[in-house]
């Protein structure tokens, strides 16, 4: 039956190669599963607008690089002041927006108080908290003066979210974006795609596509027909998971994993019975087979975490031996813990495949050892709703994407419900550390004491699953924040 | 007459009222609030707060059902929250696809059940019969996902005559986009073309026993025309009735269909409302959705009517 | 009192010529097949679906695994069984809703007639106006997914399905003189709806269970398909099918199976149905 699976698959291929060649494109349709709500990045959570936008069509101060690193964009240069609380921007000249107005530093003081003011609906208004004043010196001069000074500033402005916009423009941007980046907004099929084509006049390095259309299919299934049957050249980020090998074995295409900043992590609520009781956490750890759940939710594609820290990341430490895979011990530890005959819990699941499938599988692995969950599938809503804000919950499994979040531990209000002080401690002095060993010490510290806590199941890094025509350069091979930047891609021969 | 109209007309009205209340209602019991929705993990409250005032979420339940509800009188059917356009643009754009593929497979489907019905009830009870009858048992059998999903990986992926998916828009030429319907169509028309071969068929048999046909083929007219001219008329009301509740079903049954082919069409854009707490879209296209029911219903009483006057009384 | 005893339309002569219909038995076979297999599957089914053992992911049909594994390593043989179990679960309790509900209200509108009959069409007006899908998804909503949820937004649709059947079928049989005999020896509508009404149309009612029973069948693999019916641990067929697509290519038979187990259930129910209307009205007998 397998050999069957097999040919007919060759088969497949033998005739999809004999389609058309395409030499020297400039245009590139490619696929993501989730469409944006509306297309301003500034007044939404929605990861999909800057999926679409970032860097393509919006452009911030700063900007972030396929390894993470923070570049110059809008801001050709900056100099900050001793005492690290005034942040001088120099801005490139001669930028206009795609409606023809021109770009100057009136239009960074305009978004940046927009973002941090009153009536602001910026999903993430913690990025600007720092900022006191915003003062235009120069057309093309802005200084930027804090309350205090804020290690990652710089990063925080190259958010998707800290886009610069023009007053002209900001209020119909959900509609039709105006931005100044190297690509203009062209068309918007509702529930299909968004067309963008290449701005003239760009003020940076020039891009080789003419046109780049981004499609919305929700899921894997019906991507890699998509995919197949030509339609579609590339999914830069898709869960594809299962579906994976249909693909790897076709010269056509390019499989390329890459790494996310999304901890997956069996969130507990450290505050509810018998979750409180640091045992249980621990039965729970020794519980987990980390491979089997790779295997199942990512294809094996996922890397085991220890701690709440990317693999990826300098300072991050190798801890996914601190309570290892050991069902007898742990029924073992839950015996110590007072609860010899194991309890009932529930576990909450949002819509995403990693989180469903890691769900059955932890499901089973807990019950090995006497824990009997009843899954409980929700709907986004449902989850931000009972499990996110209200903490109503025993369990639950979501990627926390946001990057070096590791400080989220430190929220008395975040639902974890974890409080330990000696924590706290760590977080508050790198806070004030700017020393970049010590930091890395600190980080490490913190790893370690979430991993001795067994303050969530720590289980693995999202990966980044891409998938594109071999013909095809310049796509990111890693996701270090929510972006699919087209700037360099490109088609060659 | 006149009155039997307006009575069923009177009927259409109290029922969509009711069903504006329902829908209403409904959704104010749904999980979930569509501010915190949209901002995300890392909003605070009271951003969430200022979000639902401009929202309008935070006026009585009462007030905020009666706006919708006069809007909808005005054929004004709100704004998308999450799209921030009129509900009608946005229904306008999905209509553009699902209209045009209800037909489409509208049209797929009785080309084939209708002559196949009258071919079976020709040749009933002997091979032919049995062997197309079989055949339309298994369509009403098959999963239209399913047989969706096998059409898709030998027409997209294997010969590659159409797309696996989506759909390009009008403006992108006539053909692009019908050549996007097709497999849709097709997955949507099977099972109705199998329910209306049975459907015709009976009706067929239905009127090939009665003695006027009988007294027709005594007559000397050849059984070929007894069958065109004489049963076919009389056999349509029937067919028309399934033809009618079928294109209903399509305006939004078709959200699986939809799912699989990920095409911009009324029923995803339901479902995904619905997903997004985008309450305001649910309630008007569902209430366009029932007014379509109702209207179609309506146009069927009449036709009945119109043929049997003994109807007009009850029913 | 000559006339006491009315012909029941389920008597003798209808089920001899049931037994001699081949649609029905042929049918009556297939469901019987699945129905066998979902009772097996409540003592015995060949592997525990709950243990997952990834590492045996997506094995092709052998010995140890007859119809393979899925993609977190369970046996489909054991799945097919047990997604029986829910898909007729369902389909039967979506059923029973419809006839619970909808028969006693078709029955009471068409022995009370007027007013009261009036208001039960307006209200099966109302639900046949709701677009059924969608007001499944909406149902699930706001219970959030699950079996239990995906009956009720089933079964709500039956109601007035039941009622509209019950009601044309006791119509029919109002008039006829063995119930005006009835009434005249004094018995109440009540008592002749349940003792003589009922039984005539119970034919009647057997053929439309059949039919809505298979549409529930079609109508959970529908929802479960989007992620709104049975959810796991419990297995459903319509789940499997969603879980197989992603990988048609190199697990083909992942969805073979379970859309030949849905297609084989309601066809065997459609057959069944088809043989007793035959059985009933002889001389429609090849009309269906």
């Amino acid at each position: 039956m397998k050999t069957i699976g097999r040919l007919t698959a060759v088969g497949l291929l033998a005739v999809a190669i004999s389609g058309p060649a395409w030499a020297a494109r400039t245009d590139l349709v490619l696929a993501m599963p989730l469409e944006p709500p509306h297309l301003d990045p500034t007044a939404s959570a929605a990861a999909a607008i800057d999926e679409v936008f970032y860097a393509n069509v919006f452009e911030g101060l700063t900007r972030i690089g396929e390894r993470g690193e923070v570049l110059p964009g809008l801001a050709e240069s900056w100099t900050i002041s001793d005492d690290g609380k005034i942040y001088t921007f120099k801005l490139h000249s001669g930028v206009k927006y795609h409606d023809g107005t021109d770009f100057d530093a009136s239009d960074v003081k305009f978004s940046l108080d927009r973002a941090r003011g009153e009536k602001s609906v910026n999903a993430q208004k913690a990025l600007f908290s720092a900022i006191d004043t915003v003062e235009v010196v120069d057309p093309l001069t802005v200084k930027v003066m804090l309350k205090q000074p804020q290690g990652s500033f710089l990063y925080n402005m190259a958010w998707g979210d800290a886009v610069i916009v023009a007053p002209e423009s900001a209020d119909t941007n959900k509609e039709k974006p105006i931005g100044t980046g190297p690509f203009k907004f062209q068309n918007w099929a509702k529930g299909s795609s968004i067309t963008l084509v290449k701005a003239d006049g760009y003020w940076g390095s020039p891009i080789f596509l003419n046109k780049a259309e981004v499609r919305f299919i929700p899921d894997a299934a019906a991507a890699i027909p998509a995919l197949l049957s030509g339609d579609v050249q590339a999914l830069p980020n898709f869960p594809l998971g299962d579906a994976l090998p249909q693909v790897q074995a076709d010269p056509r295409f390019k499989v390329v994993i890459g790494s996310t900043e999304g901890e997956t992590v069996l969130a507990t609520n450290n505050k509810r019975p018998p979750f409180d009781n640091l045992k249980v956490r621990q039965a729970i750890a020794h519980a987990l087979d980390r491979k089997a759940i790779i295997d199942g939710a990512t294809g094996g594609l996922g890397t085991p975490i220890g701690s709440h820290f990317a693999p990826h990341n300098p300072a991050y430490v190798d801890l996914t031996g601190t309570y290892p895979y050991d069902p007898a011990k742990a029924r073992e530890v839950l015996k110590e813990a007072g609860h010899p005959n194991g309890f009932k819990a529930t576990l909450k699941l949002p819509p995403v495949g990693y989180a469903r499938l890691g769900g059955e599988i932890i499901a089973s692995q807990l019950r090995e050892v006497g824990i009997d969950l009843q899954i409980i599938p929700v709907e986004w809503p449902v989850w931000l709703k009972t499990v996110f804000t209200d903490k109503d919950y025993d369990l639950s499994i979501v990627a926390h994407t946001e990057p070096n979040d590791i400080d989220i531990y430190g929220r008395k209000d975040y639902y974890f419900q974890y409080d330990n002080p000696a924590f706290d401690k760590v977080i508050a002095d790198l806070n004030l550390t700017s020393d970049e060993t010590k930091r890395t010490e600190l980080y490490k510290q913190a790893q370690k004491i979430l991993a001795e806590d067994a303050v969530n199941g720590f289980l693995f890094e999202l990966p980044k699953i891409g998938i594109w025509d071999a013909k095809i350069e310049g796509l990111w091979q890693n996701s270090p924040i929510q972006a699919n930047d087209l700037t360099k891609v490109k088609w060659v021969e | 007459m006149m009155t039997f109209v307006f009575k069923r007309v009177l009927f259409g009205l109290t029922t969509l009222v009711l069903a504006s209340a329902v829908v209403f209602a409904m959704l104010q019991v749904v999980p979930g609030d569509p501010a915190r929705l949209m901002l995300g993990m890392n909003a605070t409250e009271d951003q969430v707060q200022v979000l639902r005032e401009q929202m309008g979420l935070n006026q009585p339940l009462v007030l905020q059902y009666l706006d919708w509800a006069g809007g909808l009188l005005r054929l004004d059917f709100g704004r998308s929250y999450t799209y921030s356009v009129e509900v009608s643009e946005l229904v306008g754009e999905r209509l553009a696809v699902s209209l045009p593929l209800a037909l489409i497979s509208l049209g797929l489907s009785t080309l084939v059940a209708i002559p196949l019905g009258i071919y079976a009830a020709s040749r009933r009870g002997k091979t032919a019969d049995a062997v197309s009858m079989g055949a339309a048992q298994i369509g009403m059998a098959m999963p239209n996902f399913w047989f969706a999903l096998l059409l898709i990986y030998v027409f997209a992926v294997w010969l590659r005559l159409v797309p696996a998916g989506g759909f390009p828009g009008w403006s992108a030429g006539v053909w692009p986009a019908l050549k996007a319907l097709i497999l849709p169509a097709l997955a949507l028309a099977l099972p109705q073309a199998a329910i209306l071969a049975r459907v015709t068929r009976s009706a067929m048999v239905e009127v090939l026993g009665q003695d006027y046909i009988r007294t027709a083929r005594a007559k000397g007219m050849t059984a070929r025309s007894v069958l065109w001219r004489h049963a076919l008329r009389n056999a349509l009301i029937p067919v028309l009735t399934i033809l009618g509740m079928q294109f209903a079903f399509l305006l939004a049954g078709t959200i699986i269909v939809e799912n699989v082919f990920y095409l911009p069409g009324l029923g995803r854009l339901v479902f995904q409302a619905i997903s997004q707490r985008d309450l305001v879209v649910v309630q008007s296209v569902v209430m366009l959705l029932v007014a379509a029911v109702i209207l179609v219903n309506l146009l069927v009483d009449l036709s009945y009517a119109l043929v049997d006057p003994r109807l007009r009384g009850n029913r | 009192m000559s006339f006491a005893s009315p012909p029941t339309t389920l008597a003798r002569p209808t089920g001899l010529r049931l037994l001699a219909s081949r649609t029905f038995v042929a049918g009556a076979v297939l469901t019987g097949l699945v129905l066998l297999t979902a009772v097996m599957s409540l003592v015995w089914t060949p592997y525990d679906i709950t243990r997952l053992v990834v590492a045996d992911r997506m094995q092709p049909p052998s010995f140890a695994h007859w119809l393979g594994t899925d993609h977190l390593g369970r046996d489909i043989l054991s799945m097919i069984m047990l997604g029986a179990r829910t898909s007729i679960a369902v389909a039967l309790v979506a059923v029973g809703i419809g006839v619970g509900i909808g028969v006693p209200l078709g029955a009471y509108a068409a022995a009370r007639g007027g007013f009261v009959d009036e208001a039960l069409m307006r209200f099966n007006d109302l639900v046949f106006a709701f677009p059924s899908l969608v007001s499944a998804i909406m149902i699930t909503a706001i219970f959030g997914p699950g079996a239990v949820n995906a009956i009720i937004a089933i079964g709500i649709f039956n109601i007035p399905v039941f009622a509209r059947v019950a009601r044309a079928g006791a119509l029919s049989i109002w008039p006829r003189e063995f119930i005006l005999a009835a009434r005249a020896a004094g018995k109440s509508d009540i008592r002749i709806t349940a003792e003589h009404i009922l039984p005539n149309i119970a034919g009647l009612l057997l053929v439309q269970a059949s039919i809505q029973f298979a549409l529930g069948i079609l109508a959970e693999a529908g929802l479960s398909y989007v992620g709104l019916g049975a959810q796991p641990p419990m297995p459903s067929w319509g789940r499997m099918l969603y879980d197989a697509q992603t990988v048609m290519l190199v697990a083909p038979w992942l969805a073979v199976f379970p859309g030949t187990a849905i297609m084989a259930t309601v066809l065997g129910l459609n057959m069944m149905g088809d043989g007793i209307a035959d059985a009933l009205d002889p001389r429609a007998r090849g009309r269906r």
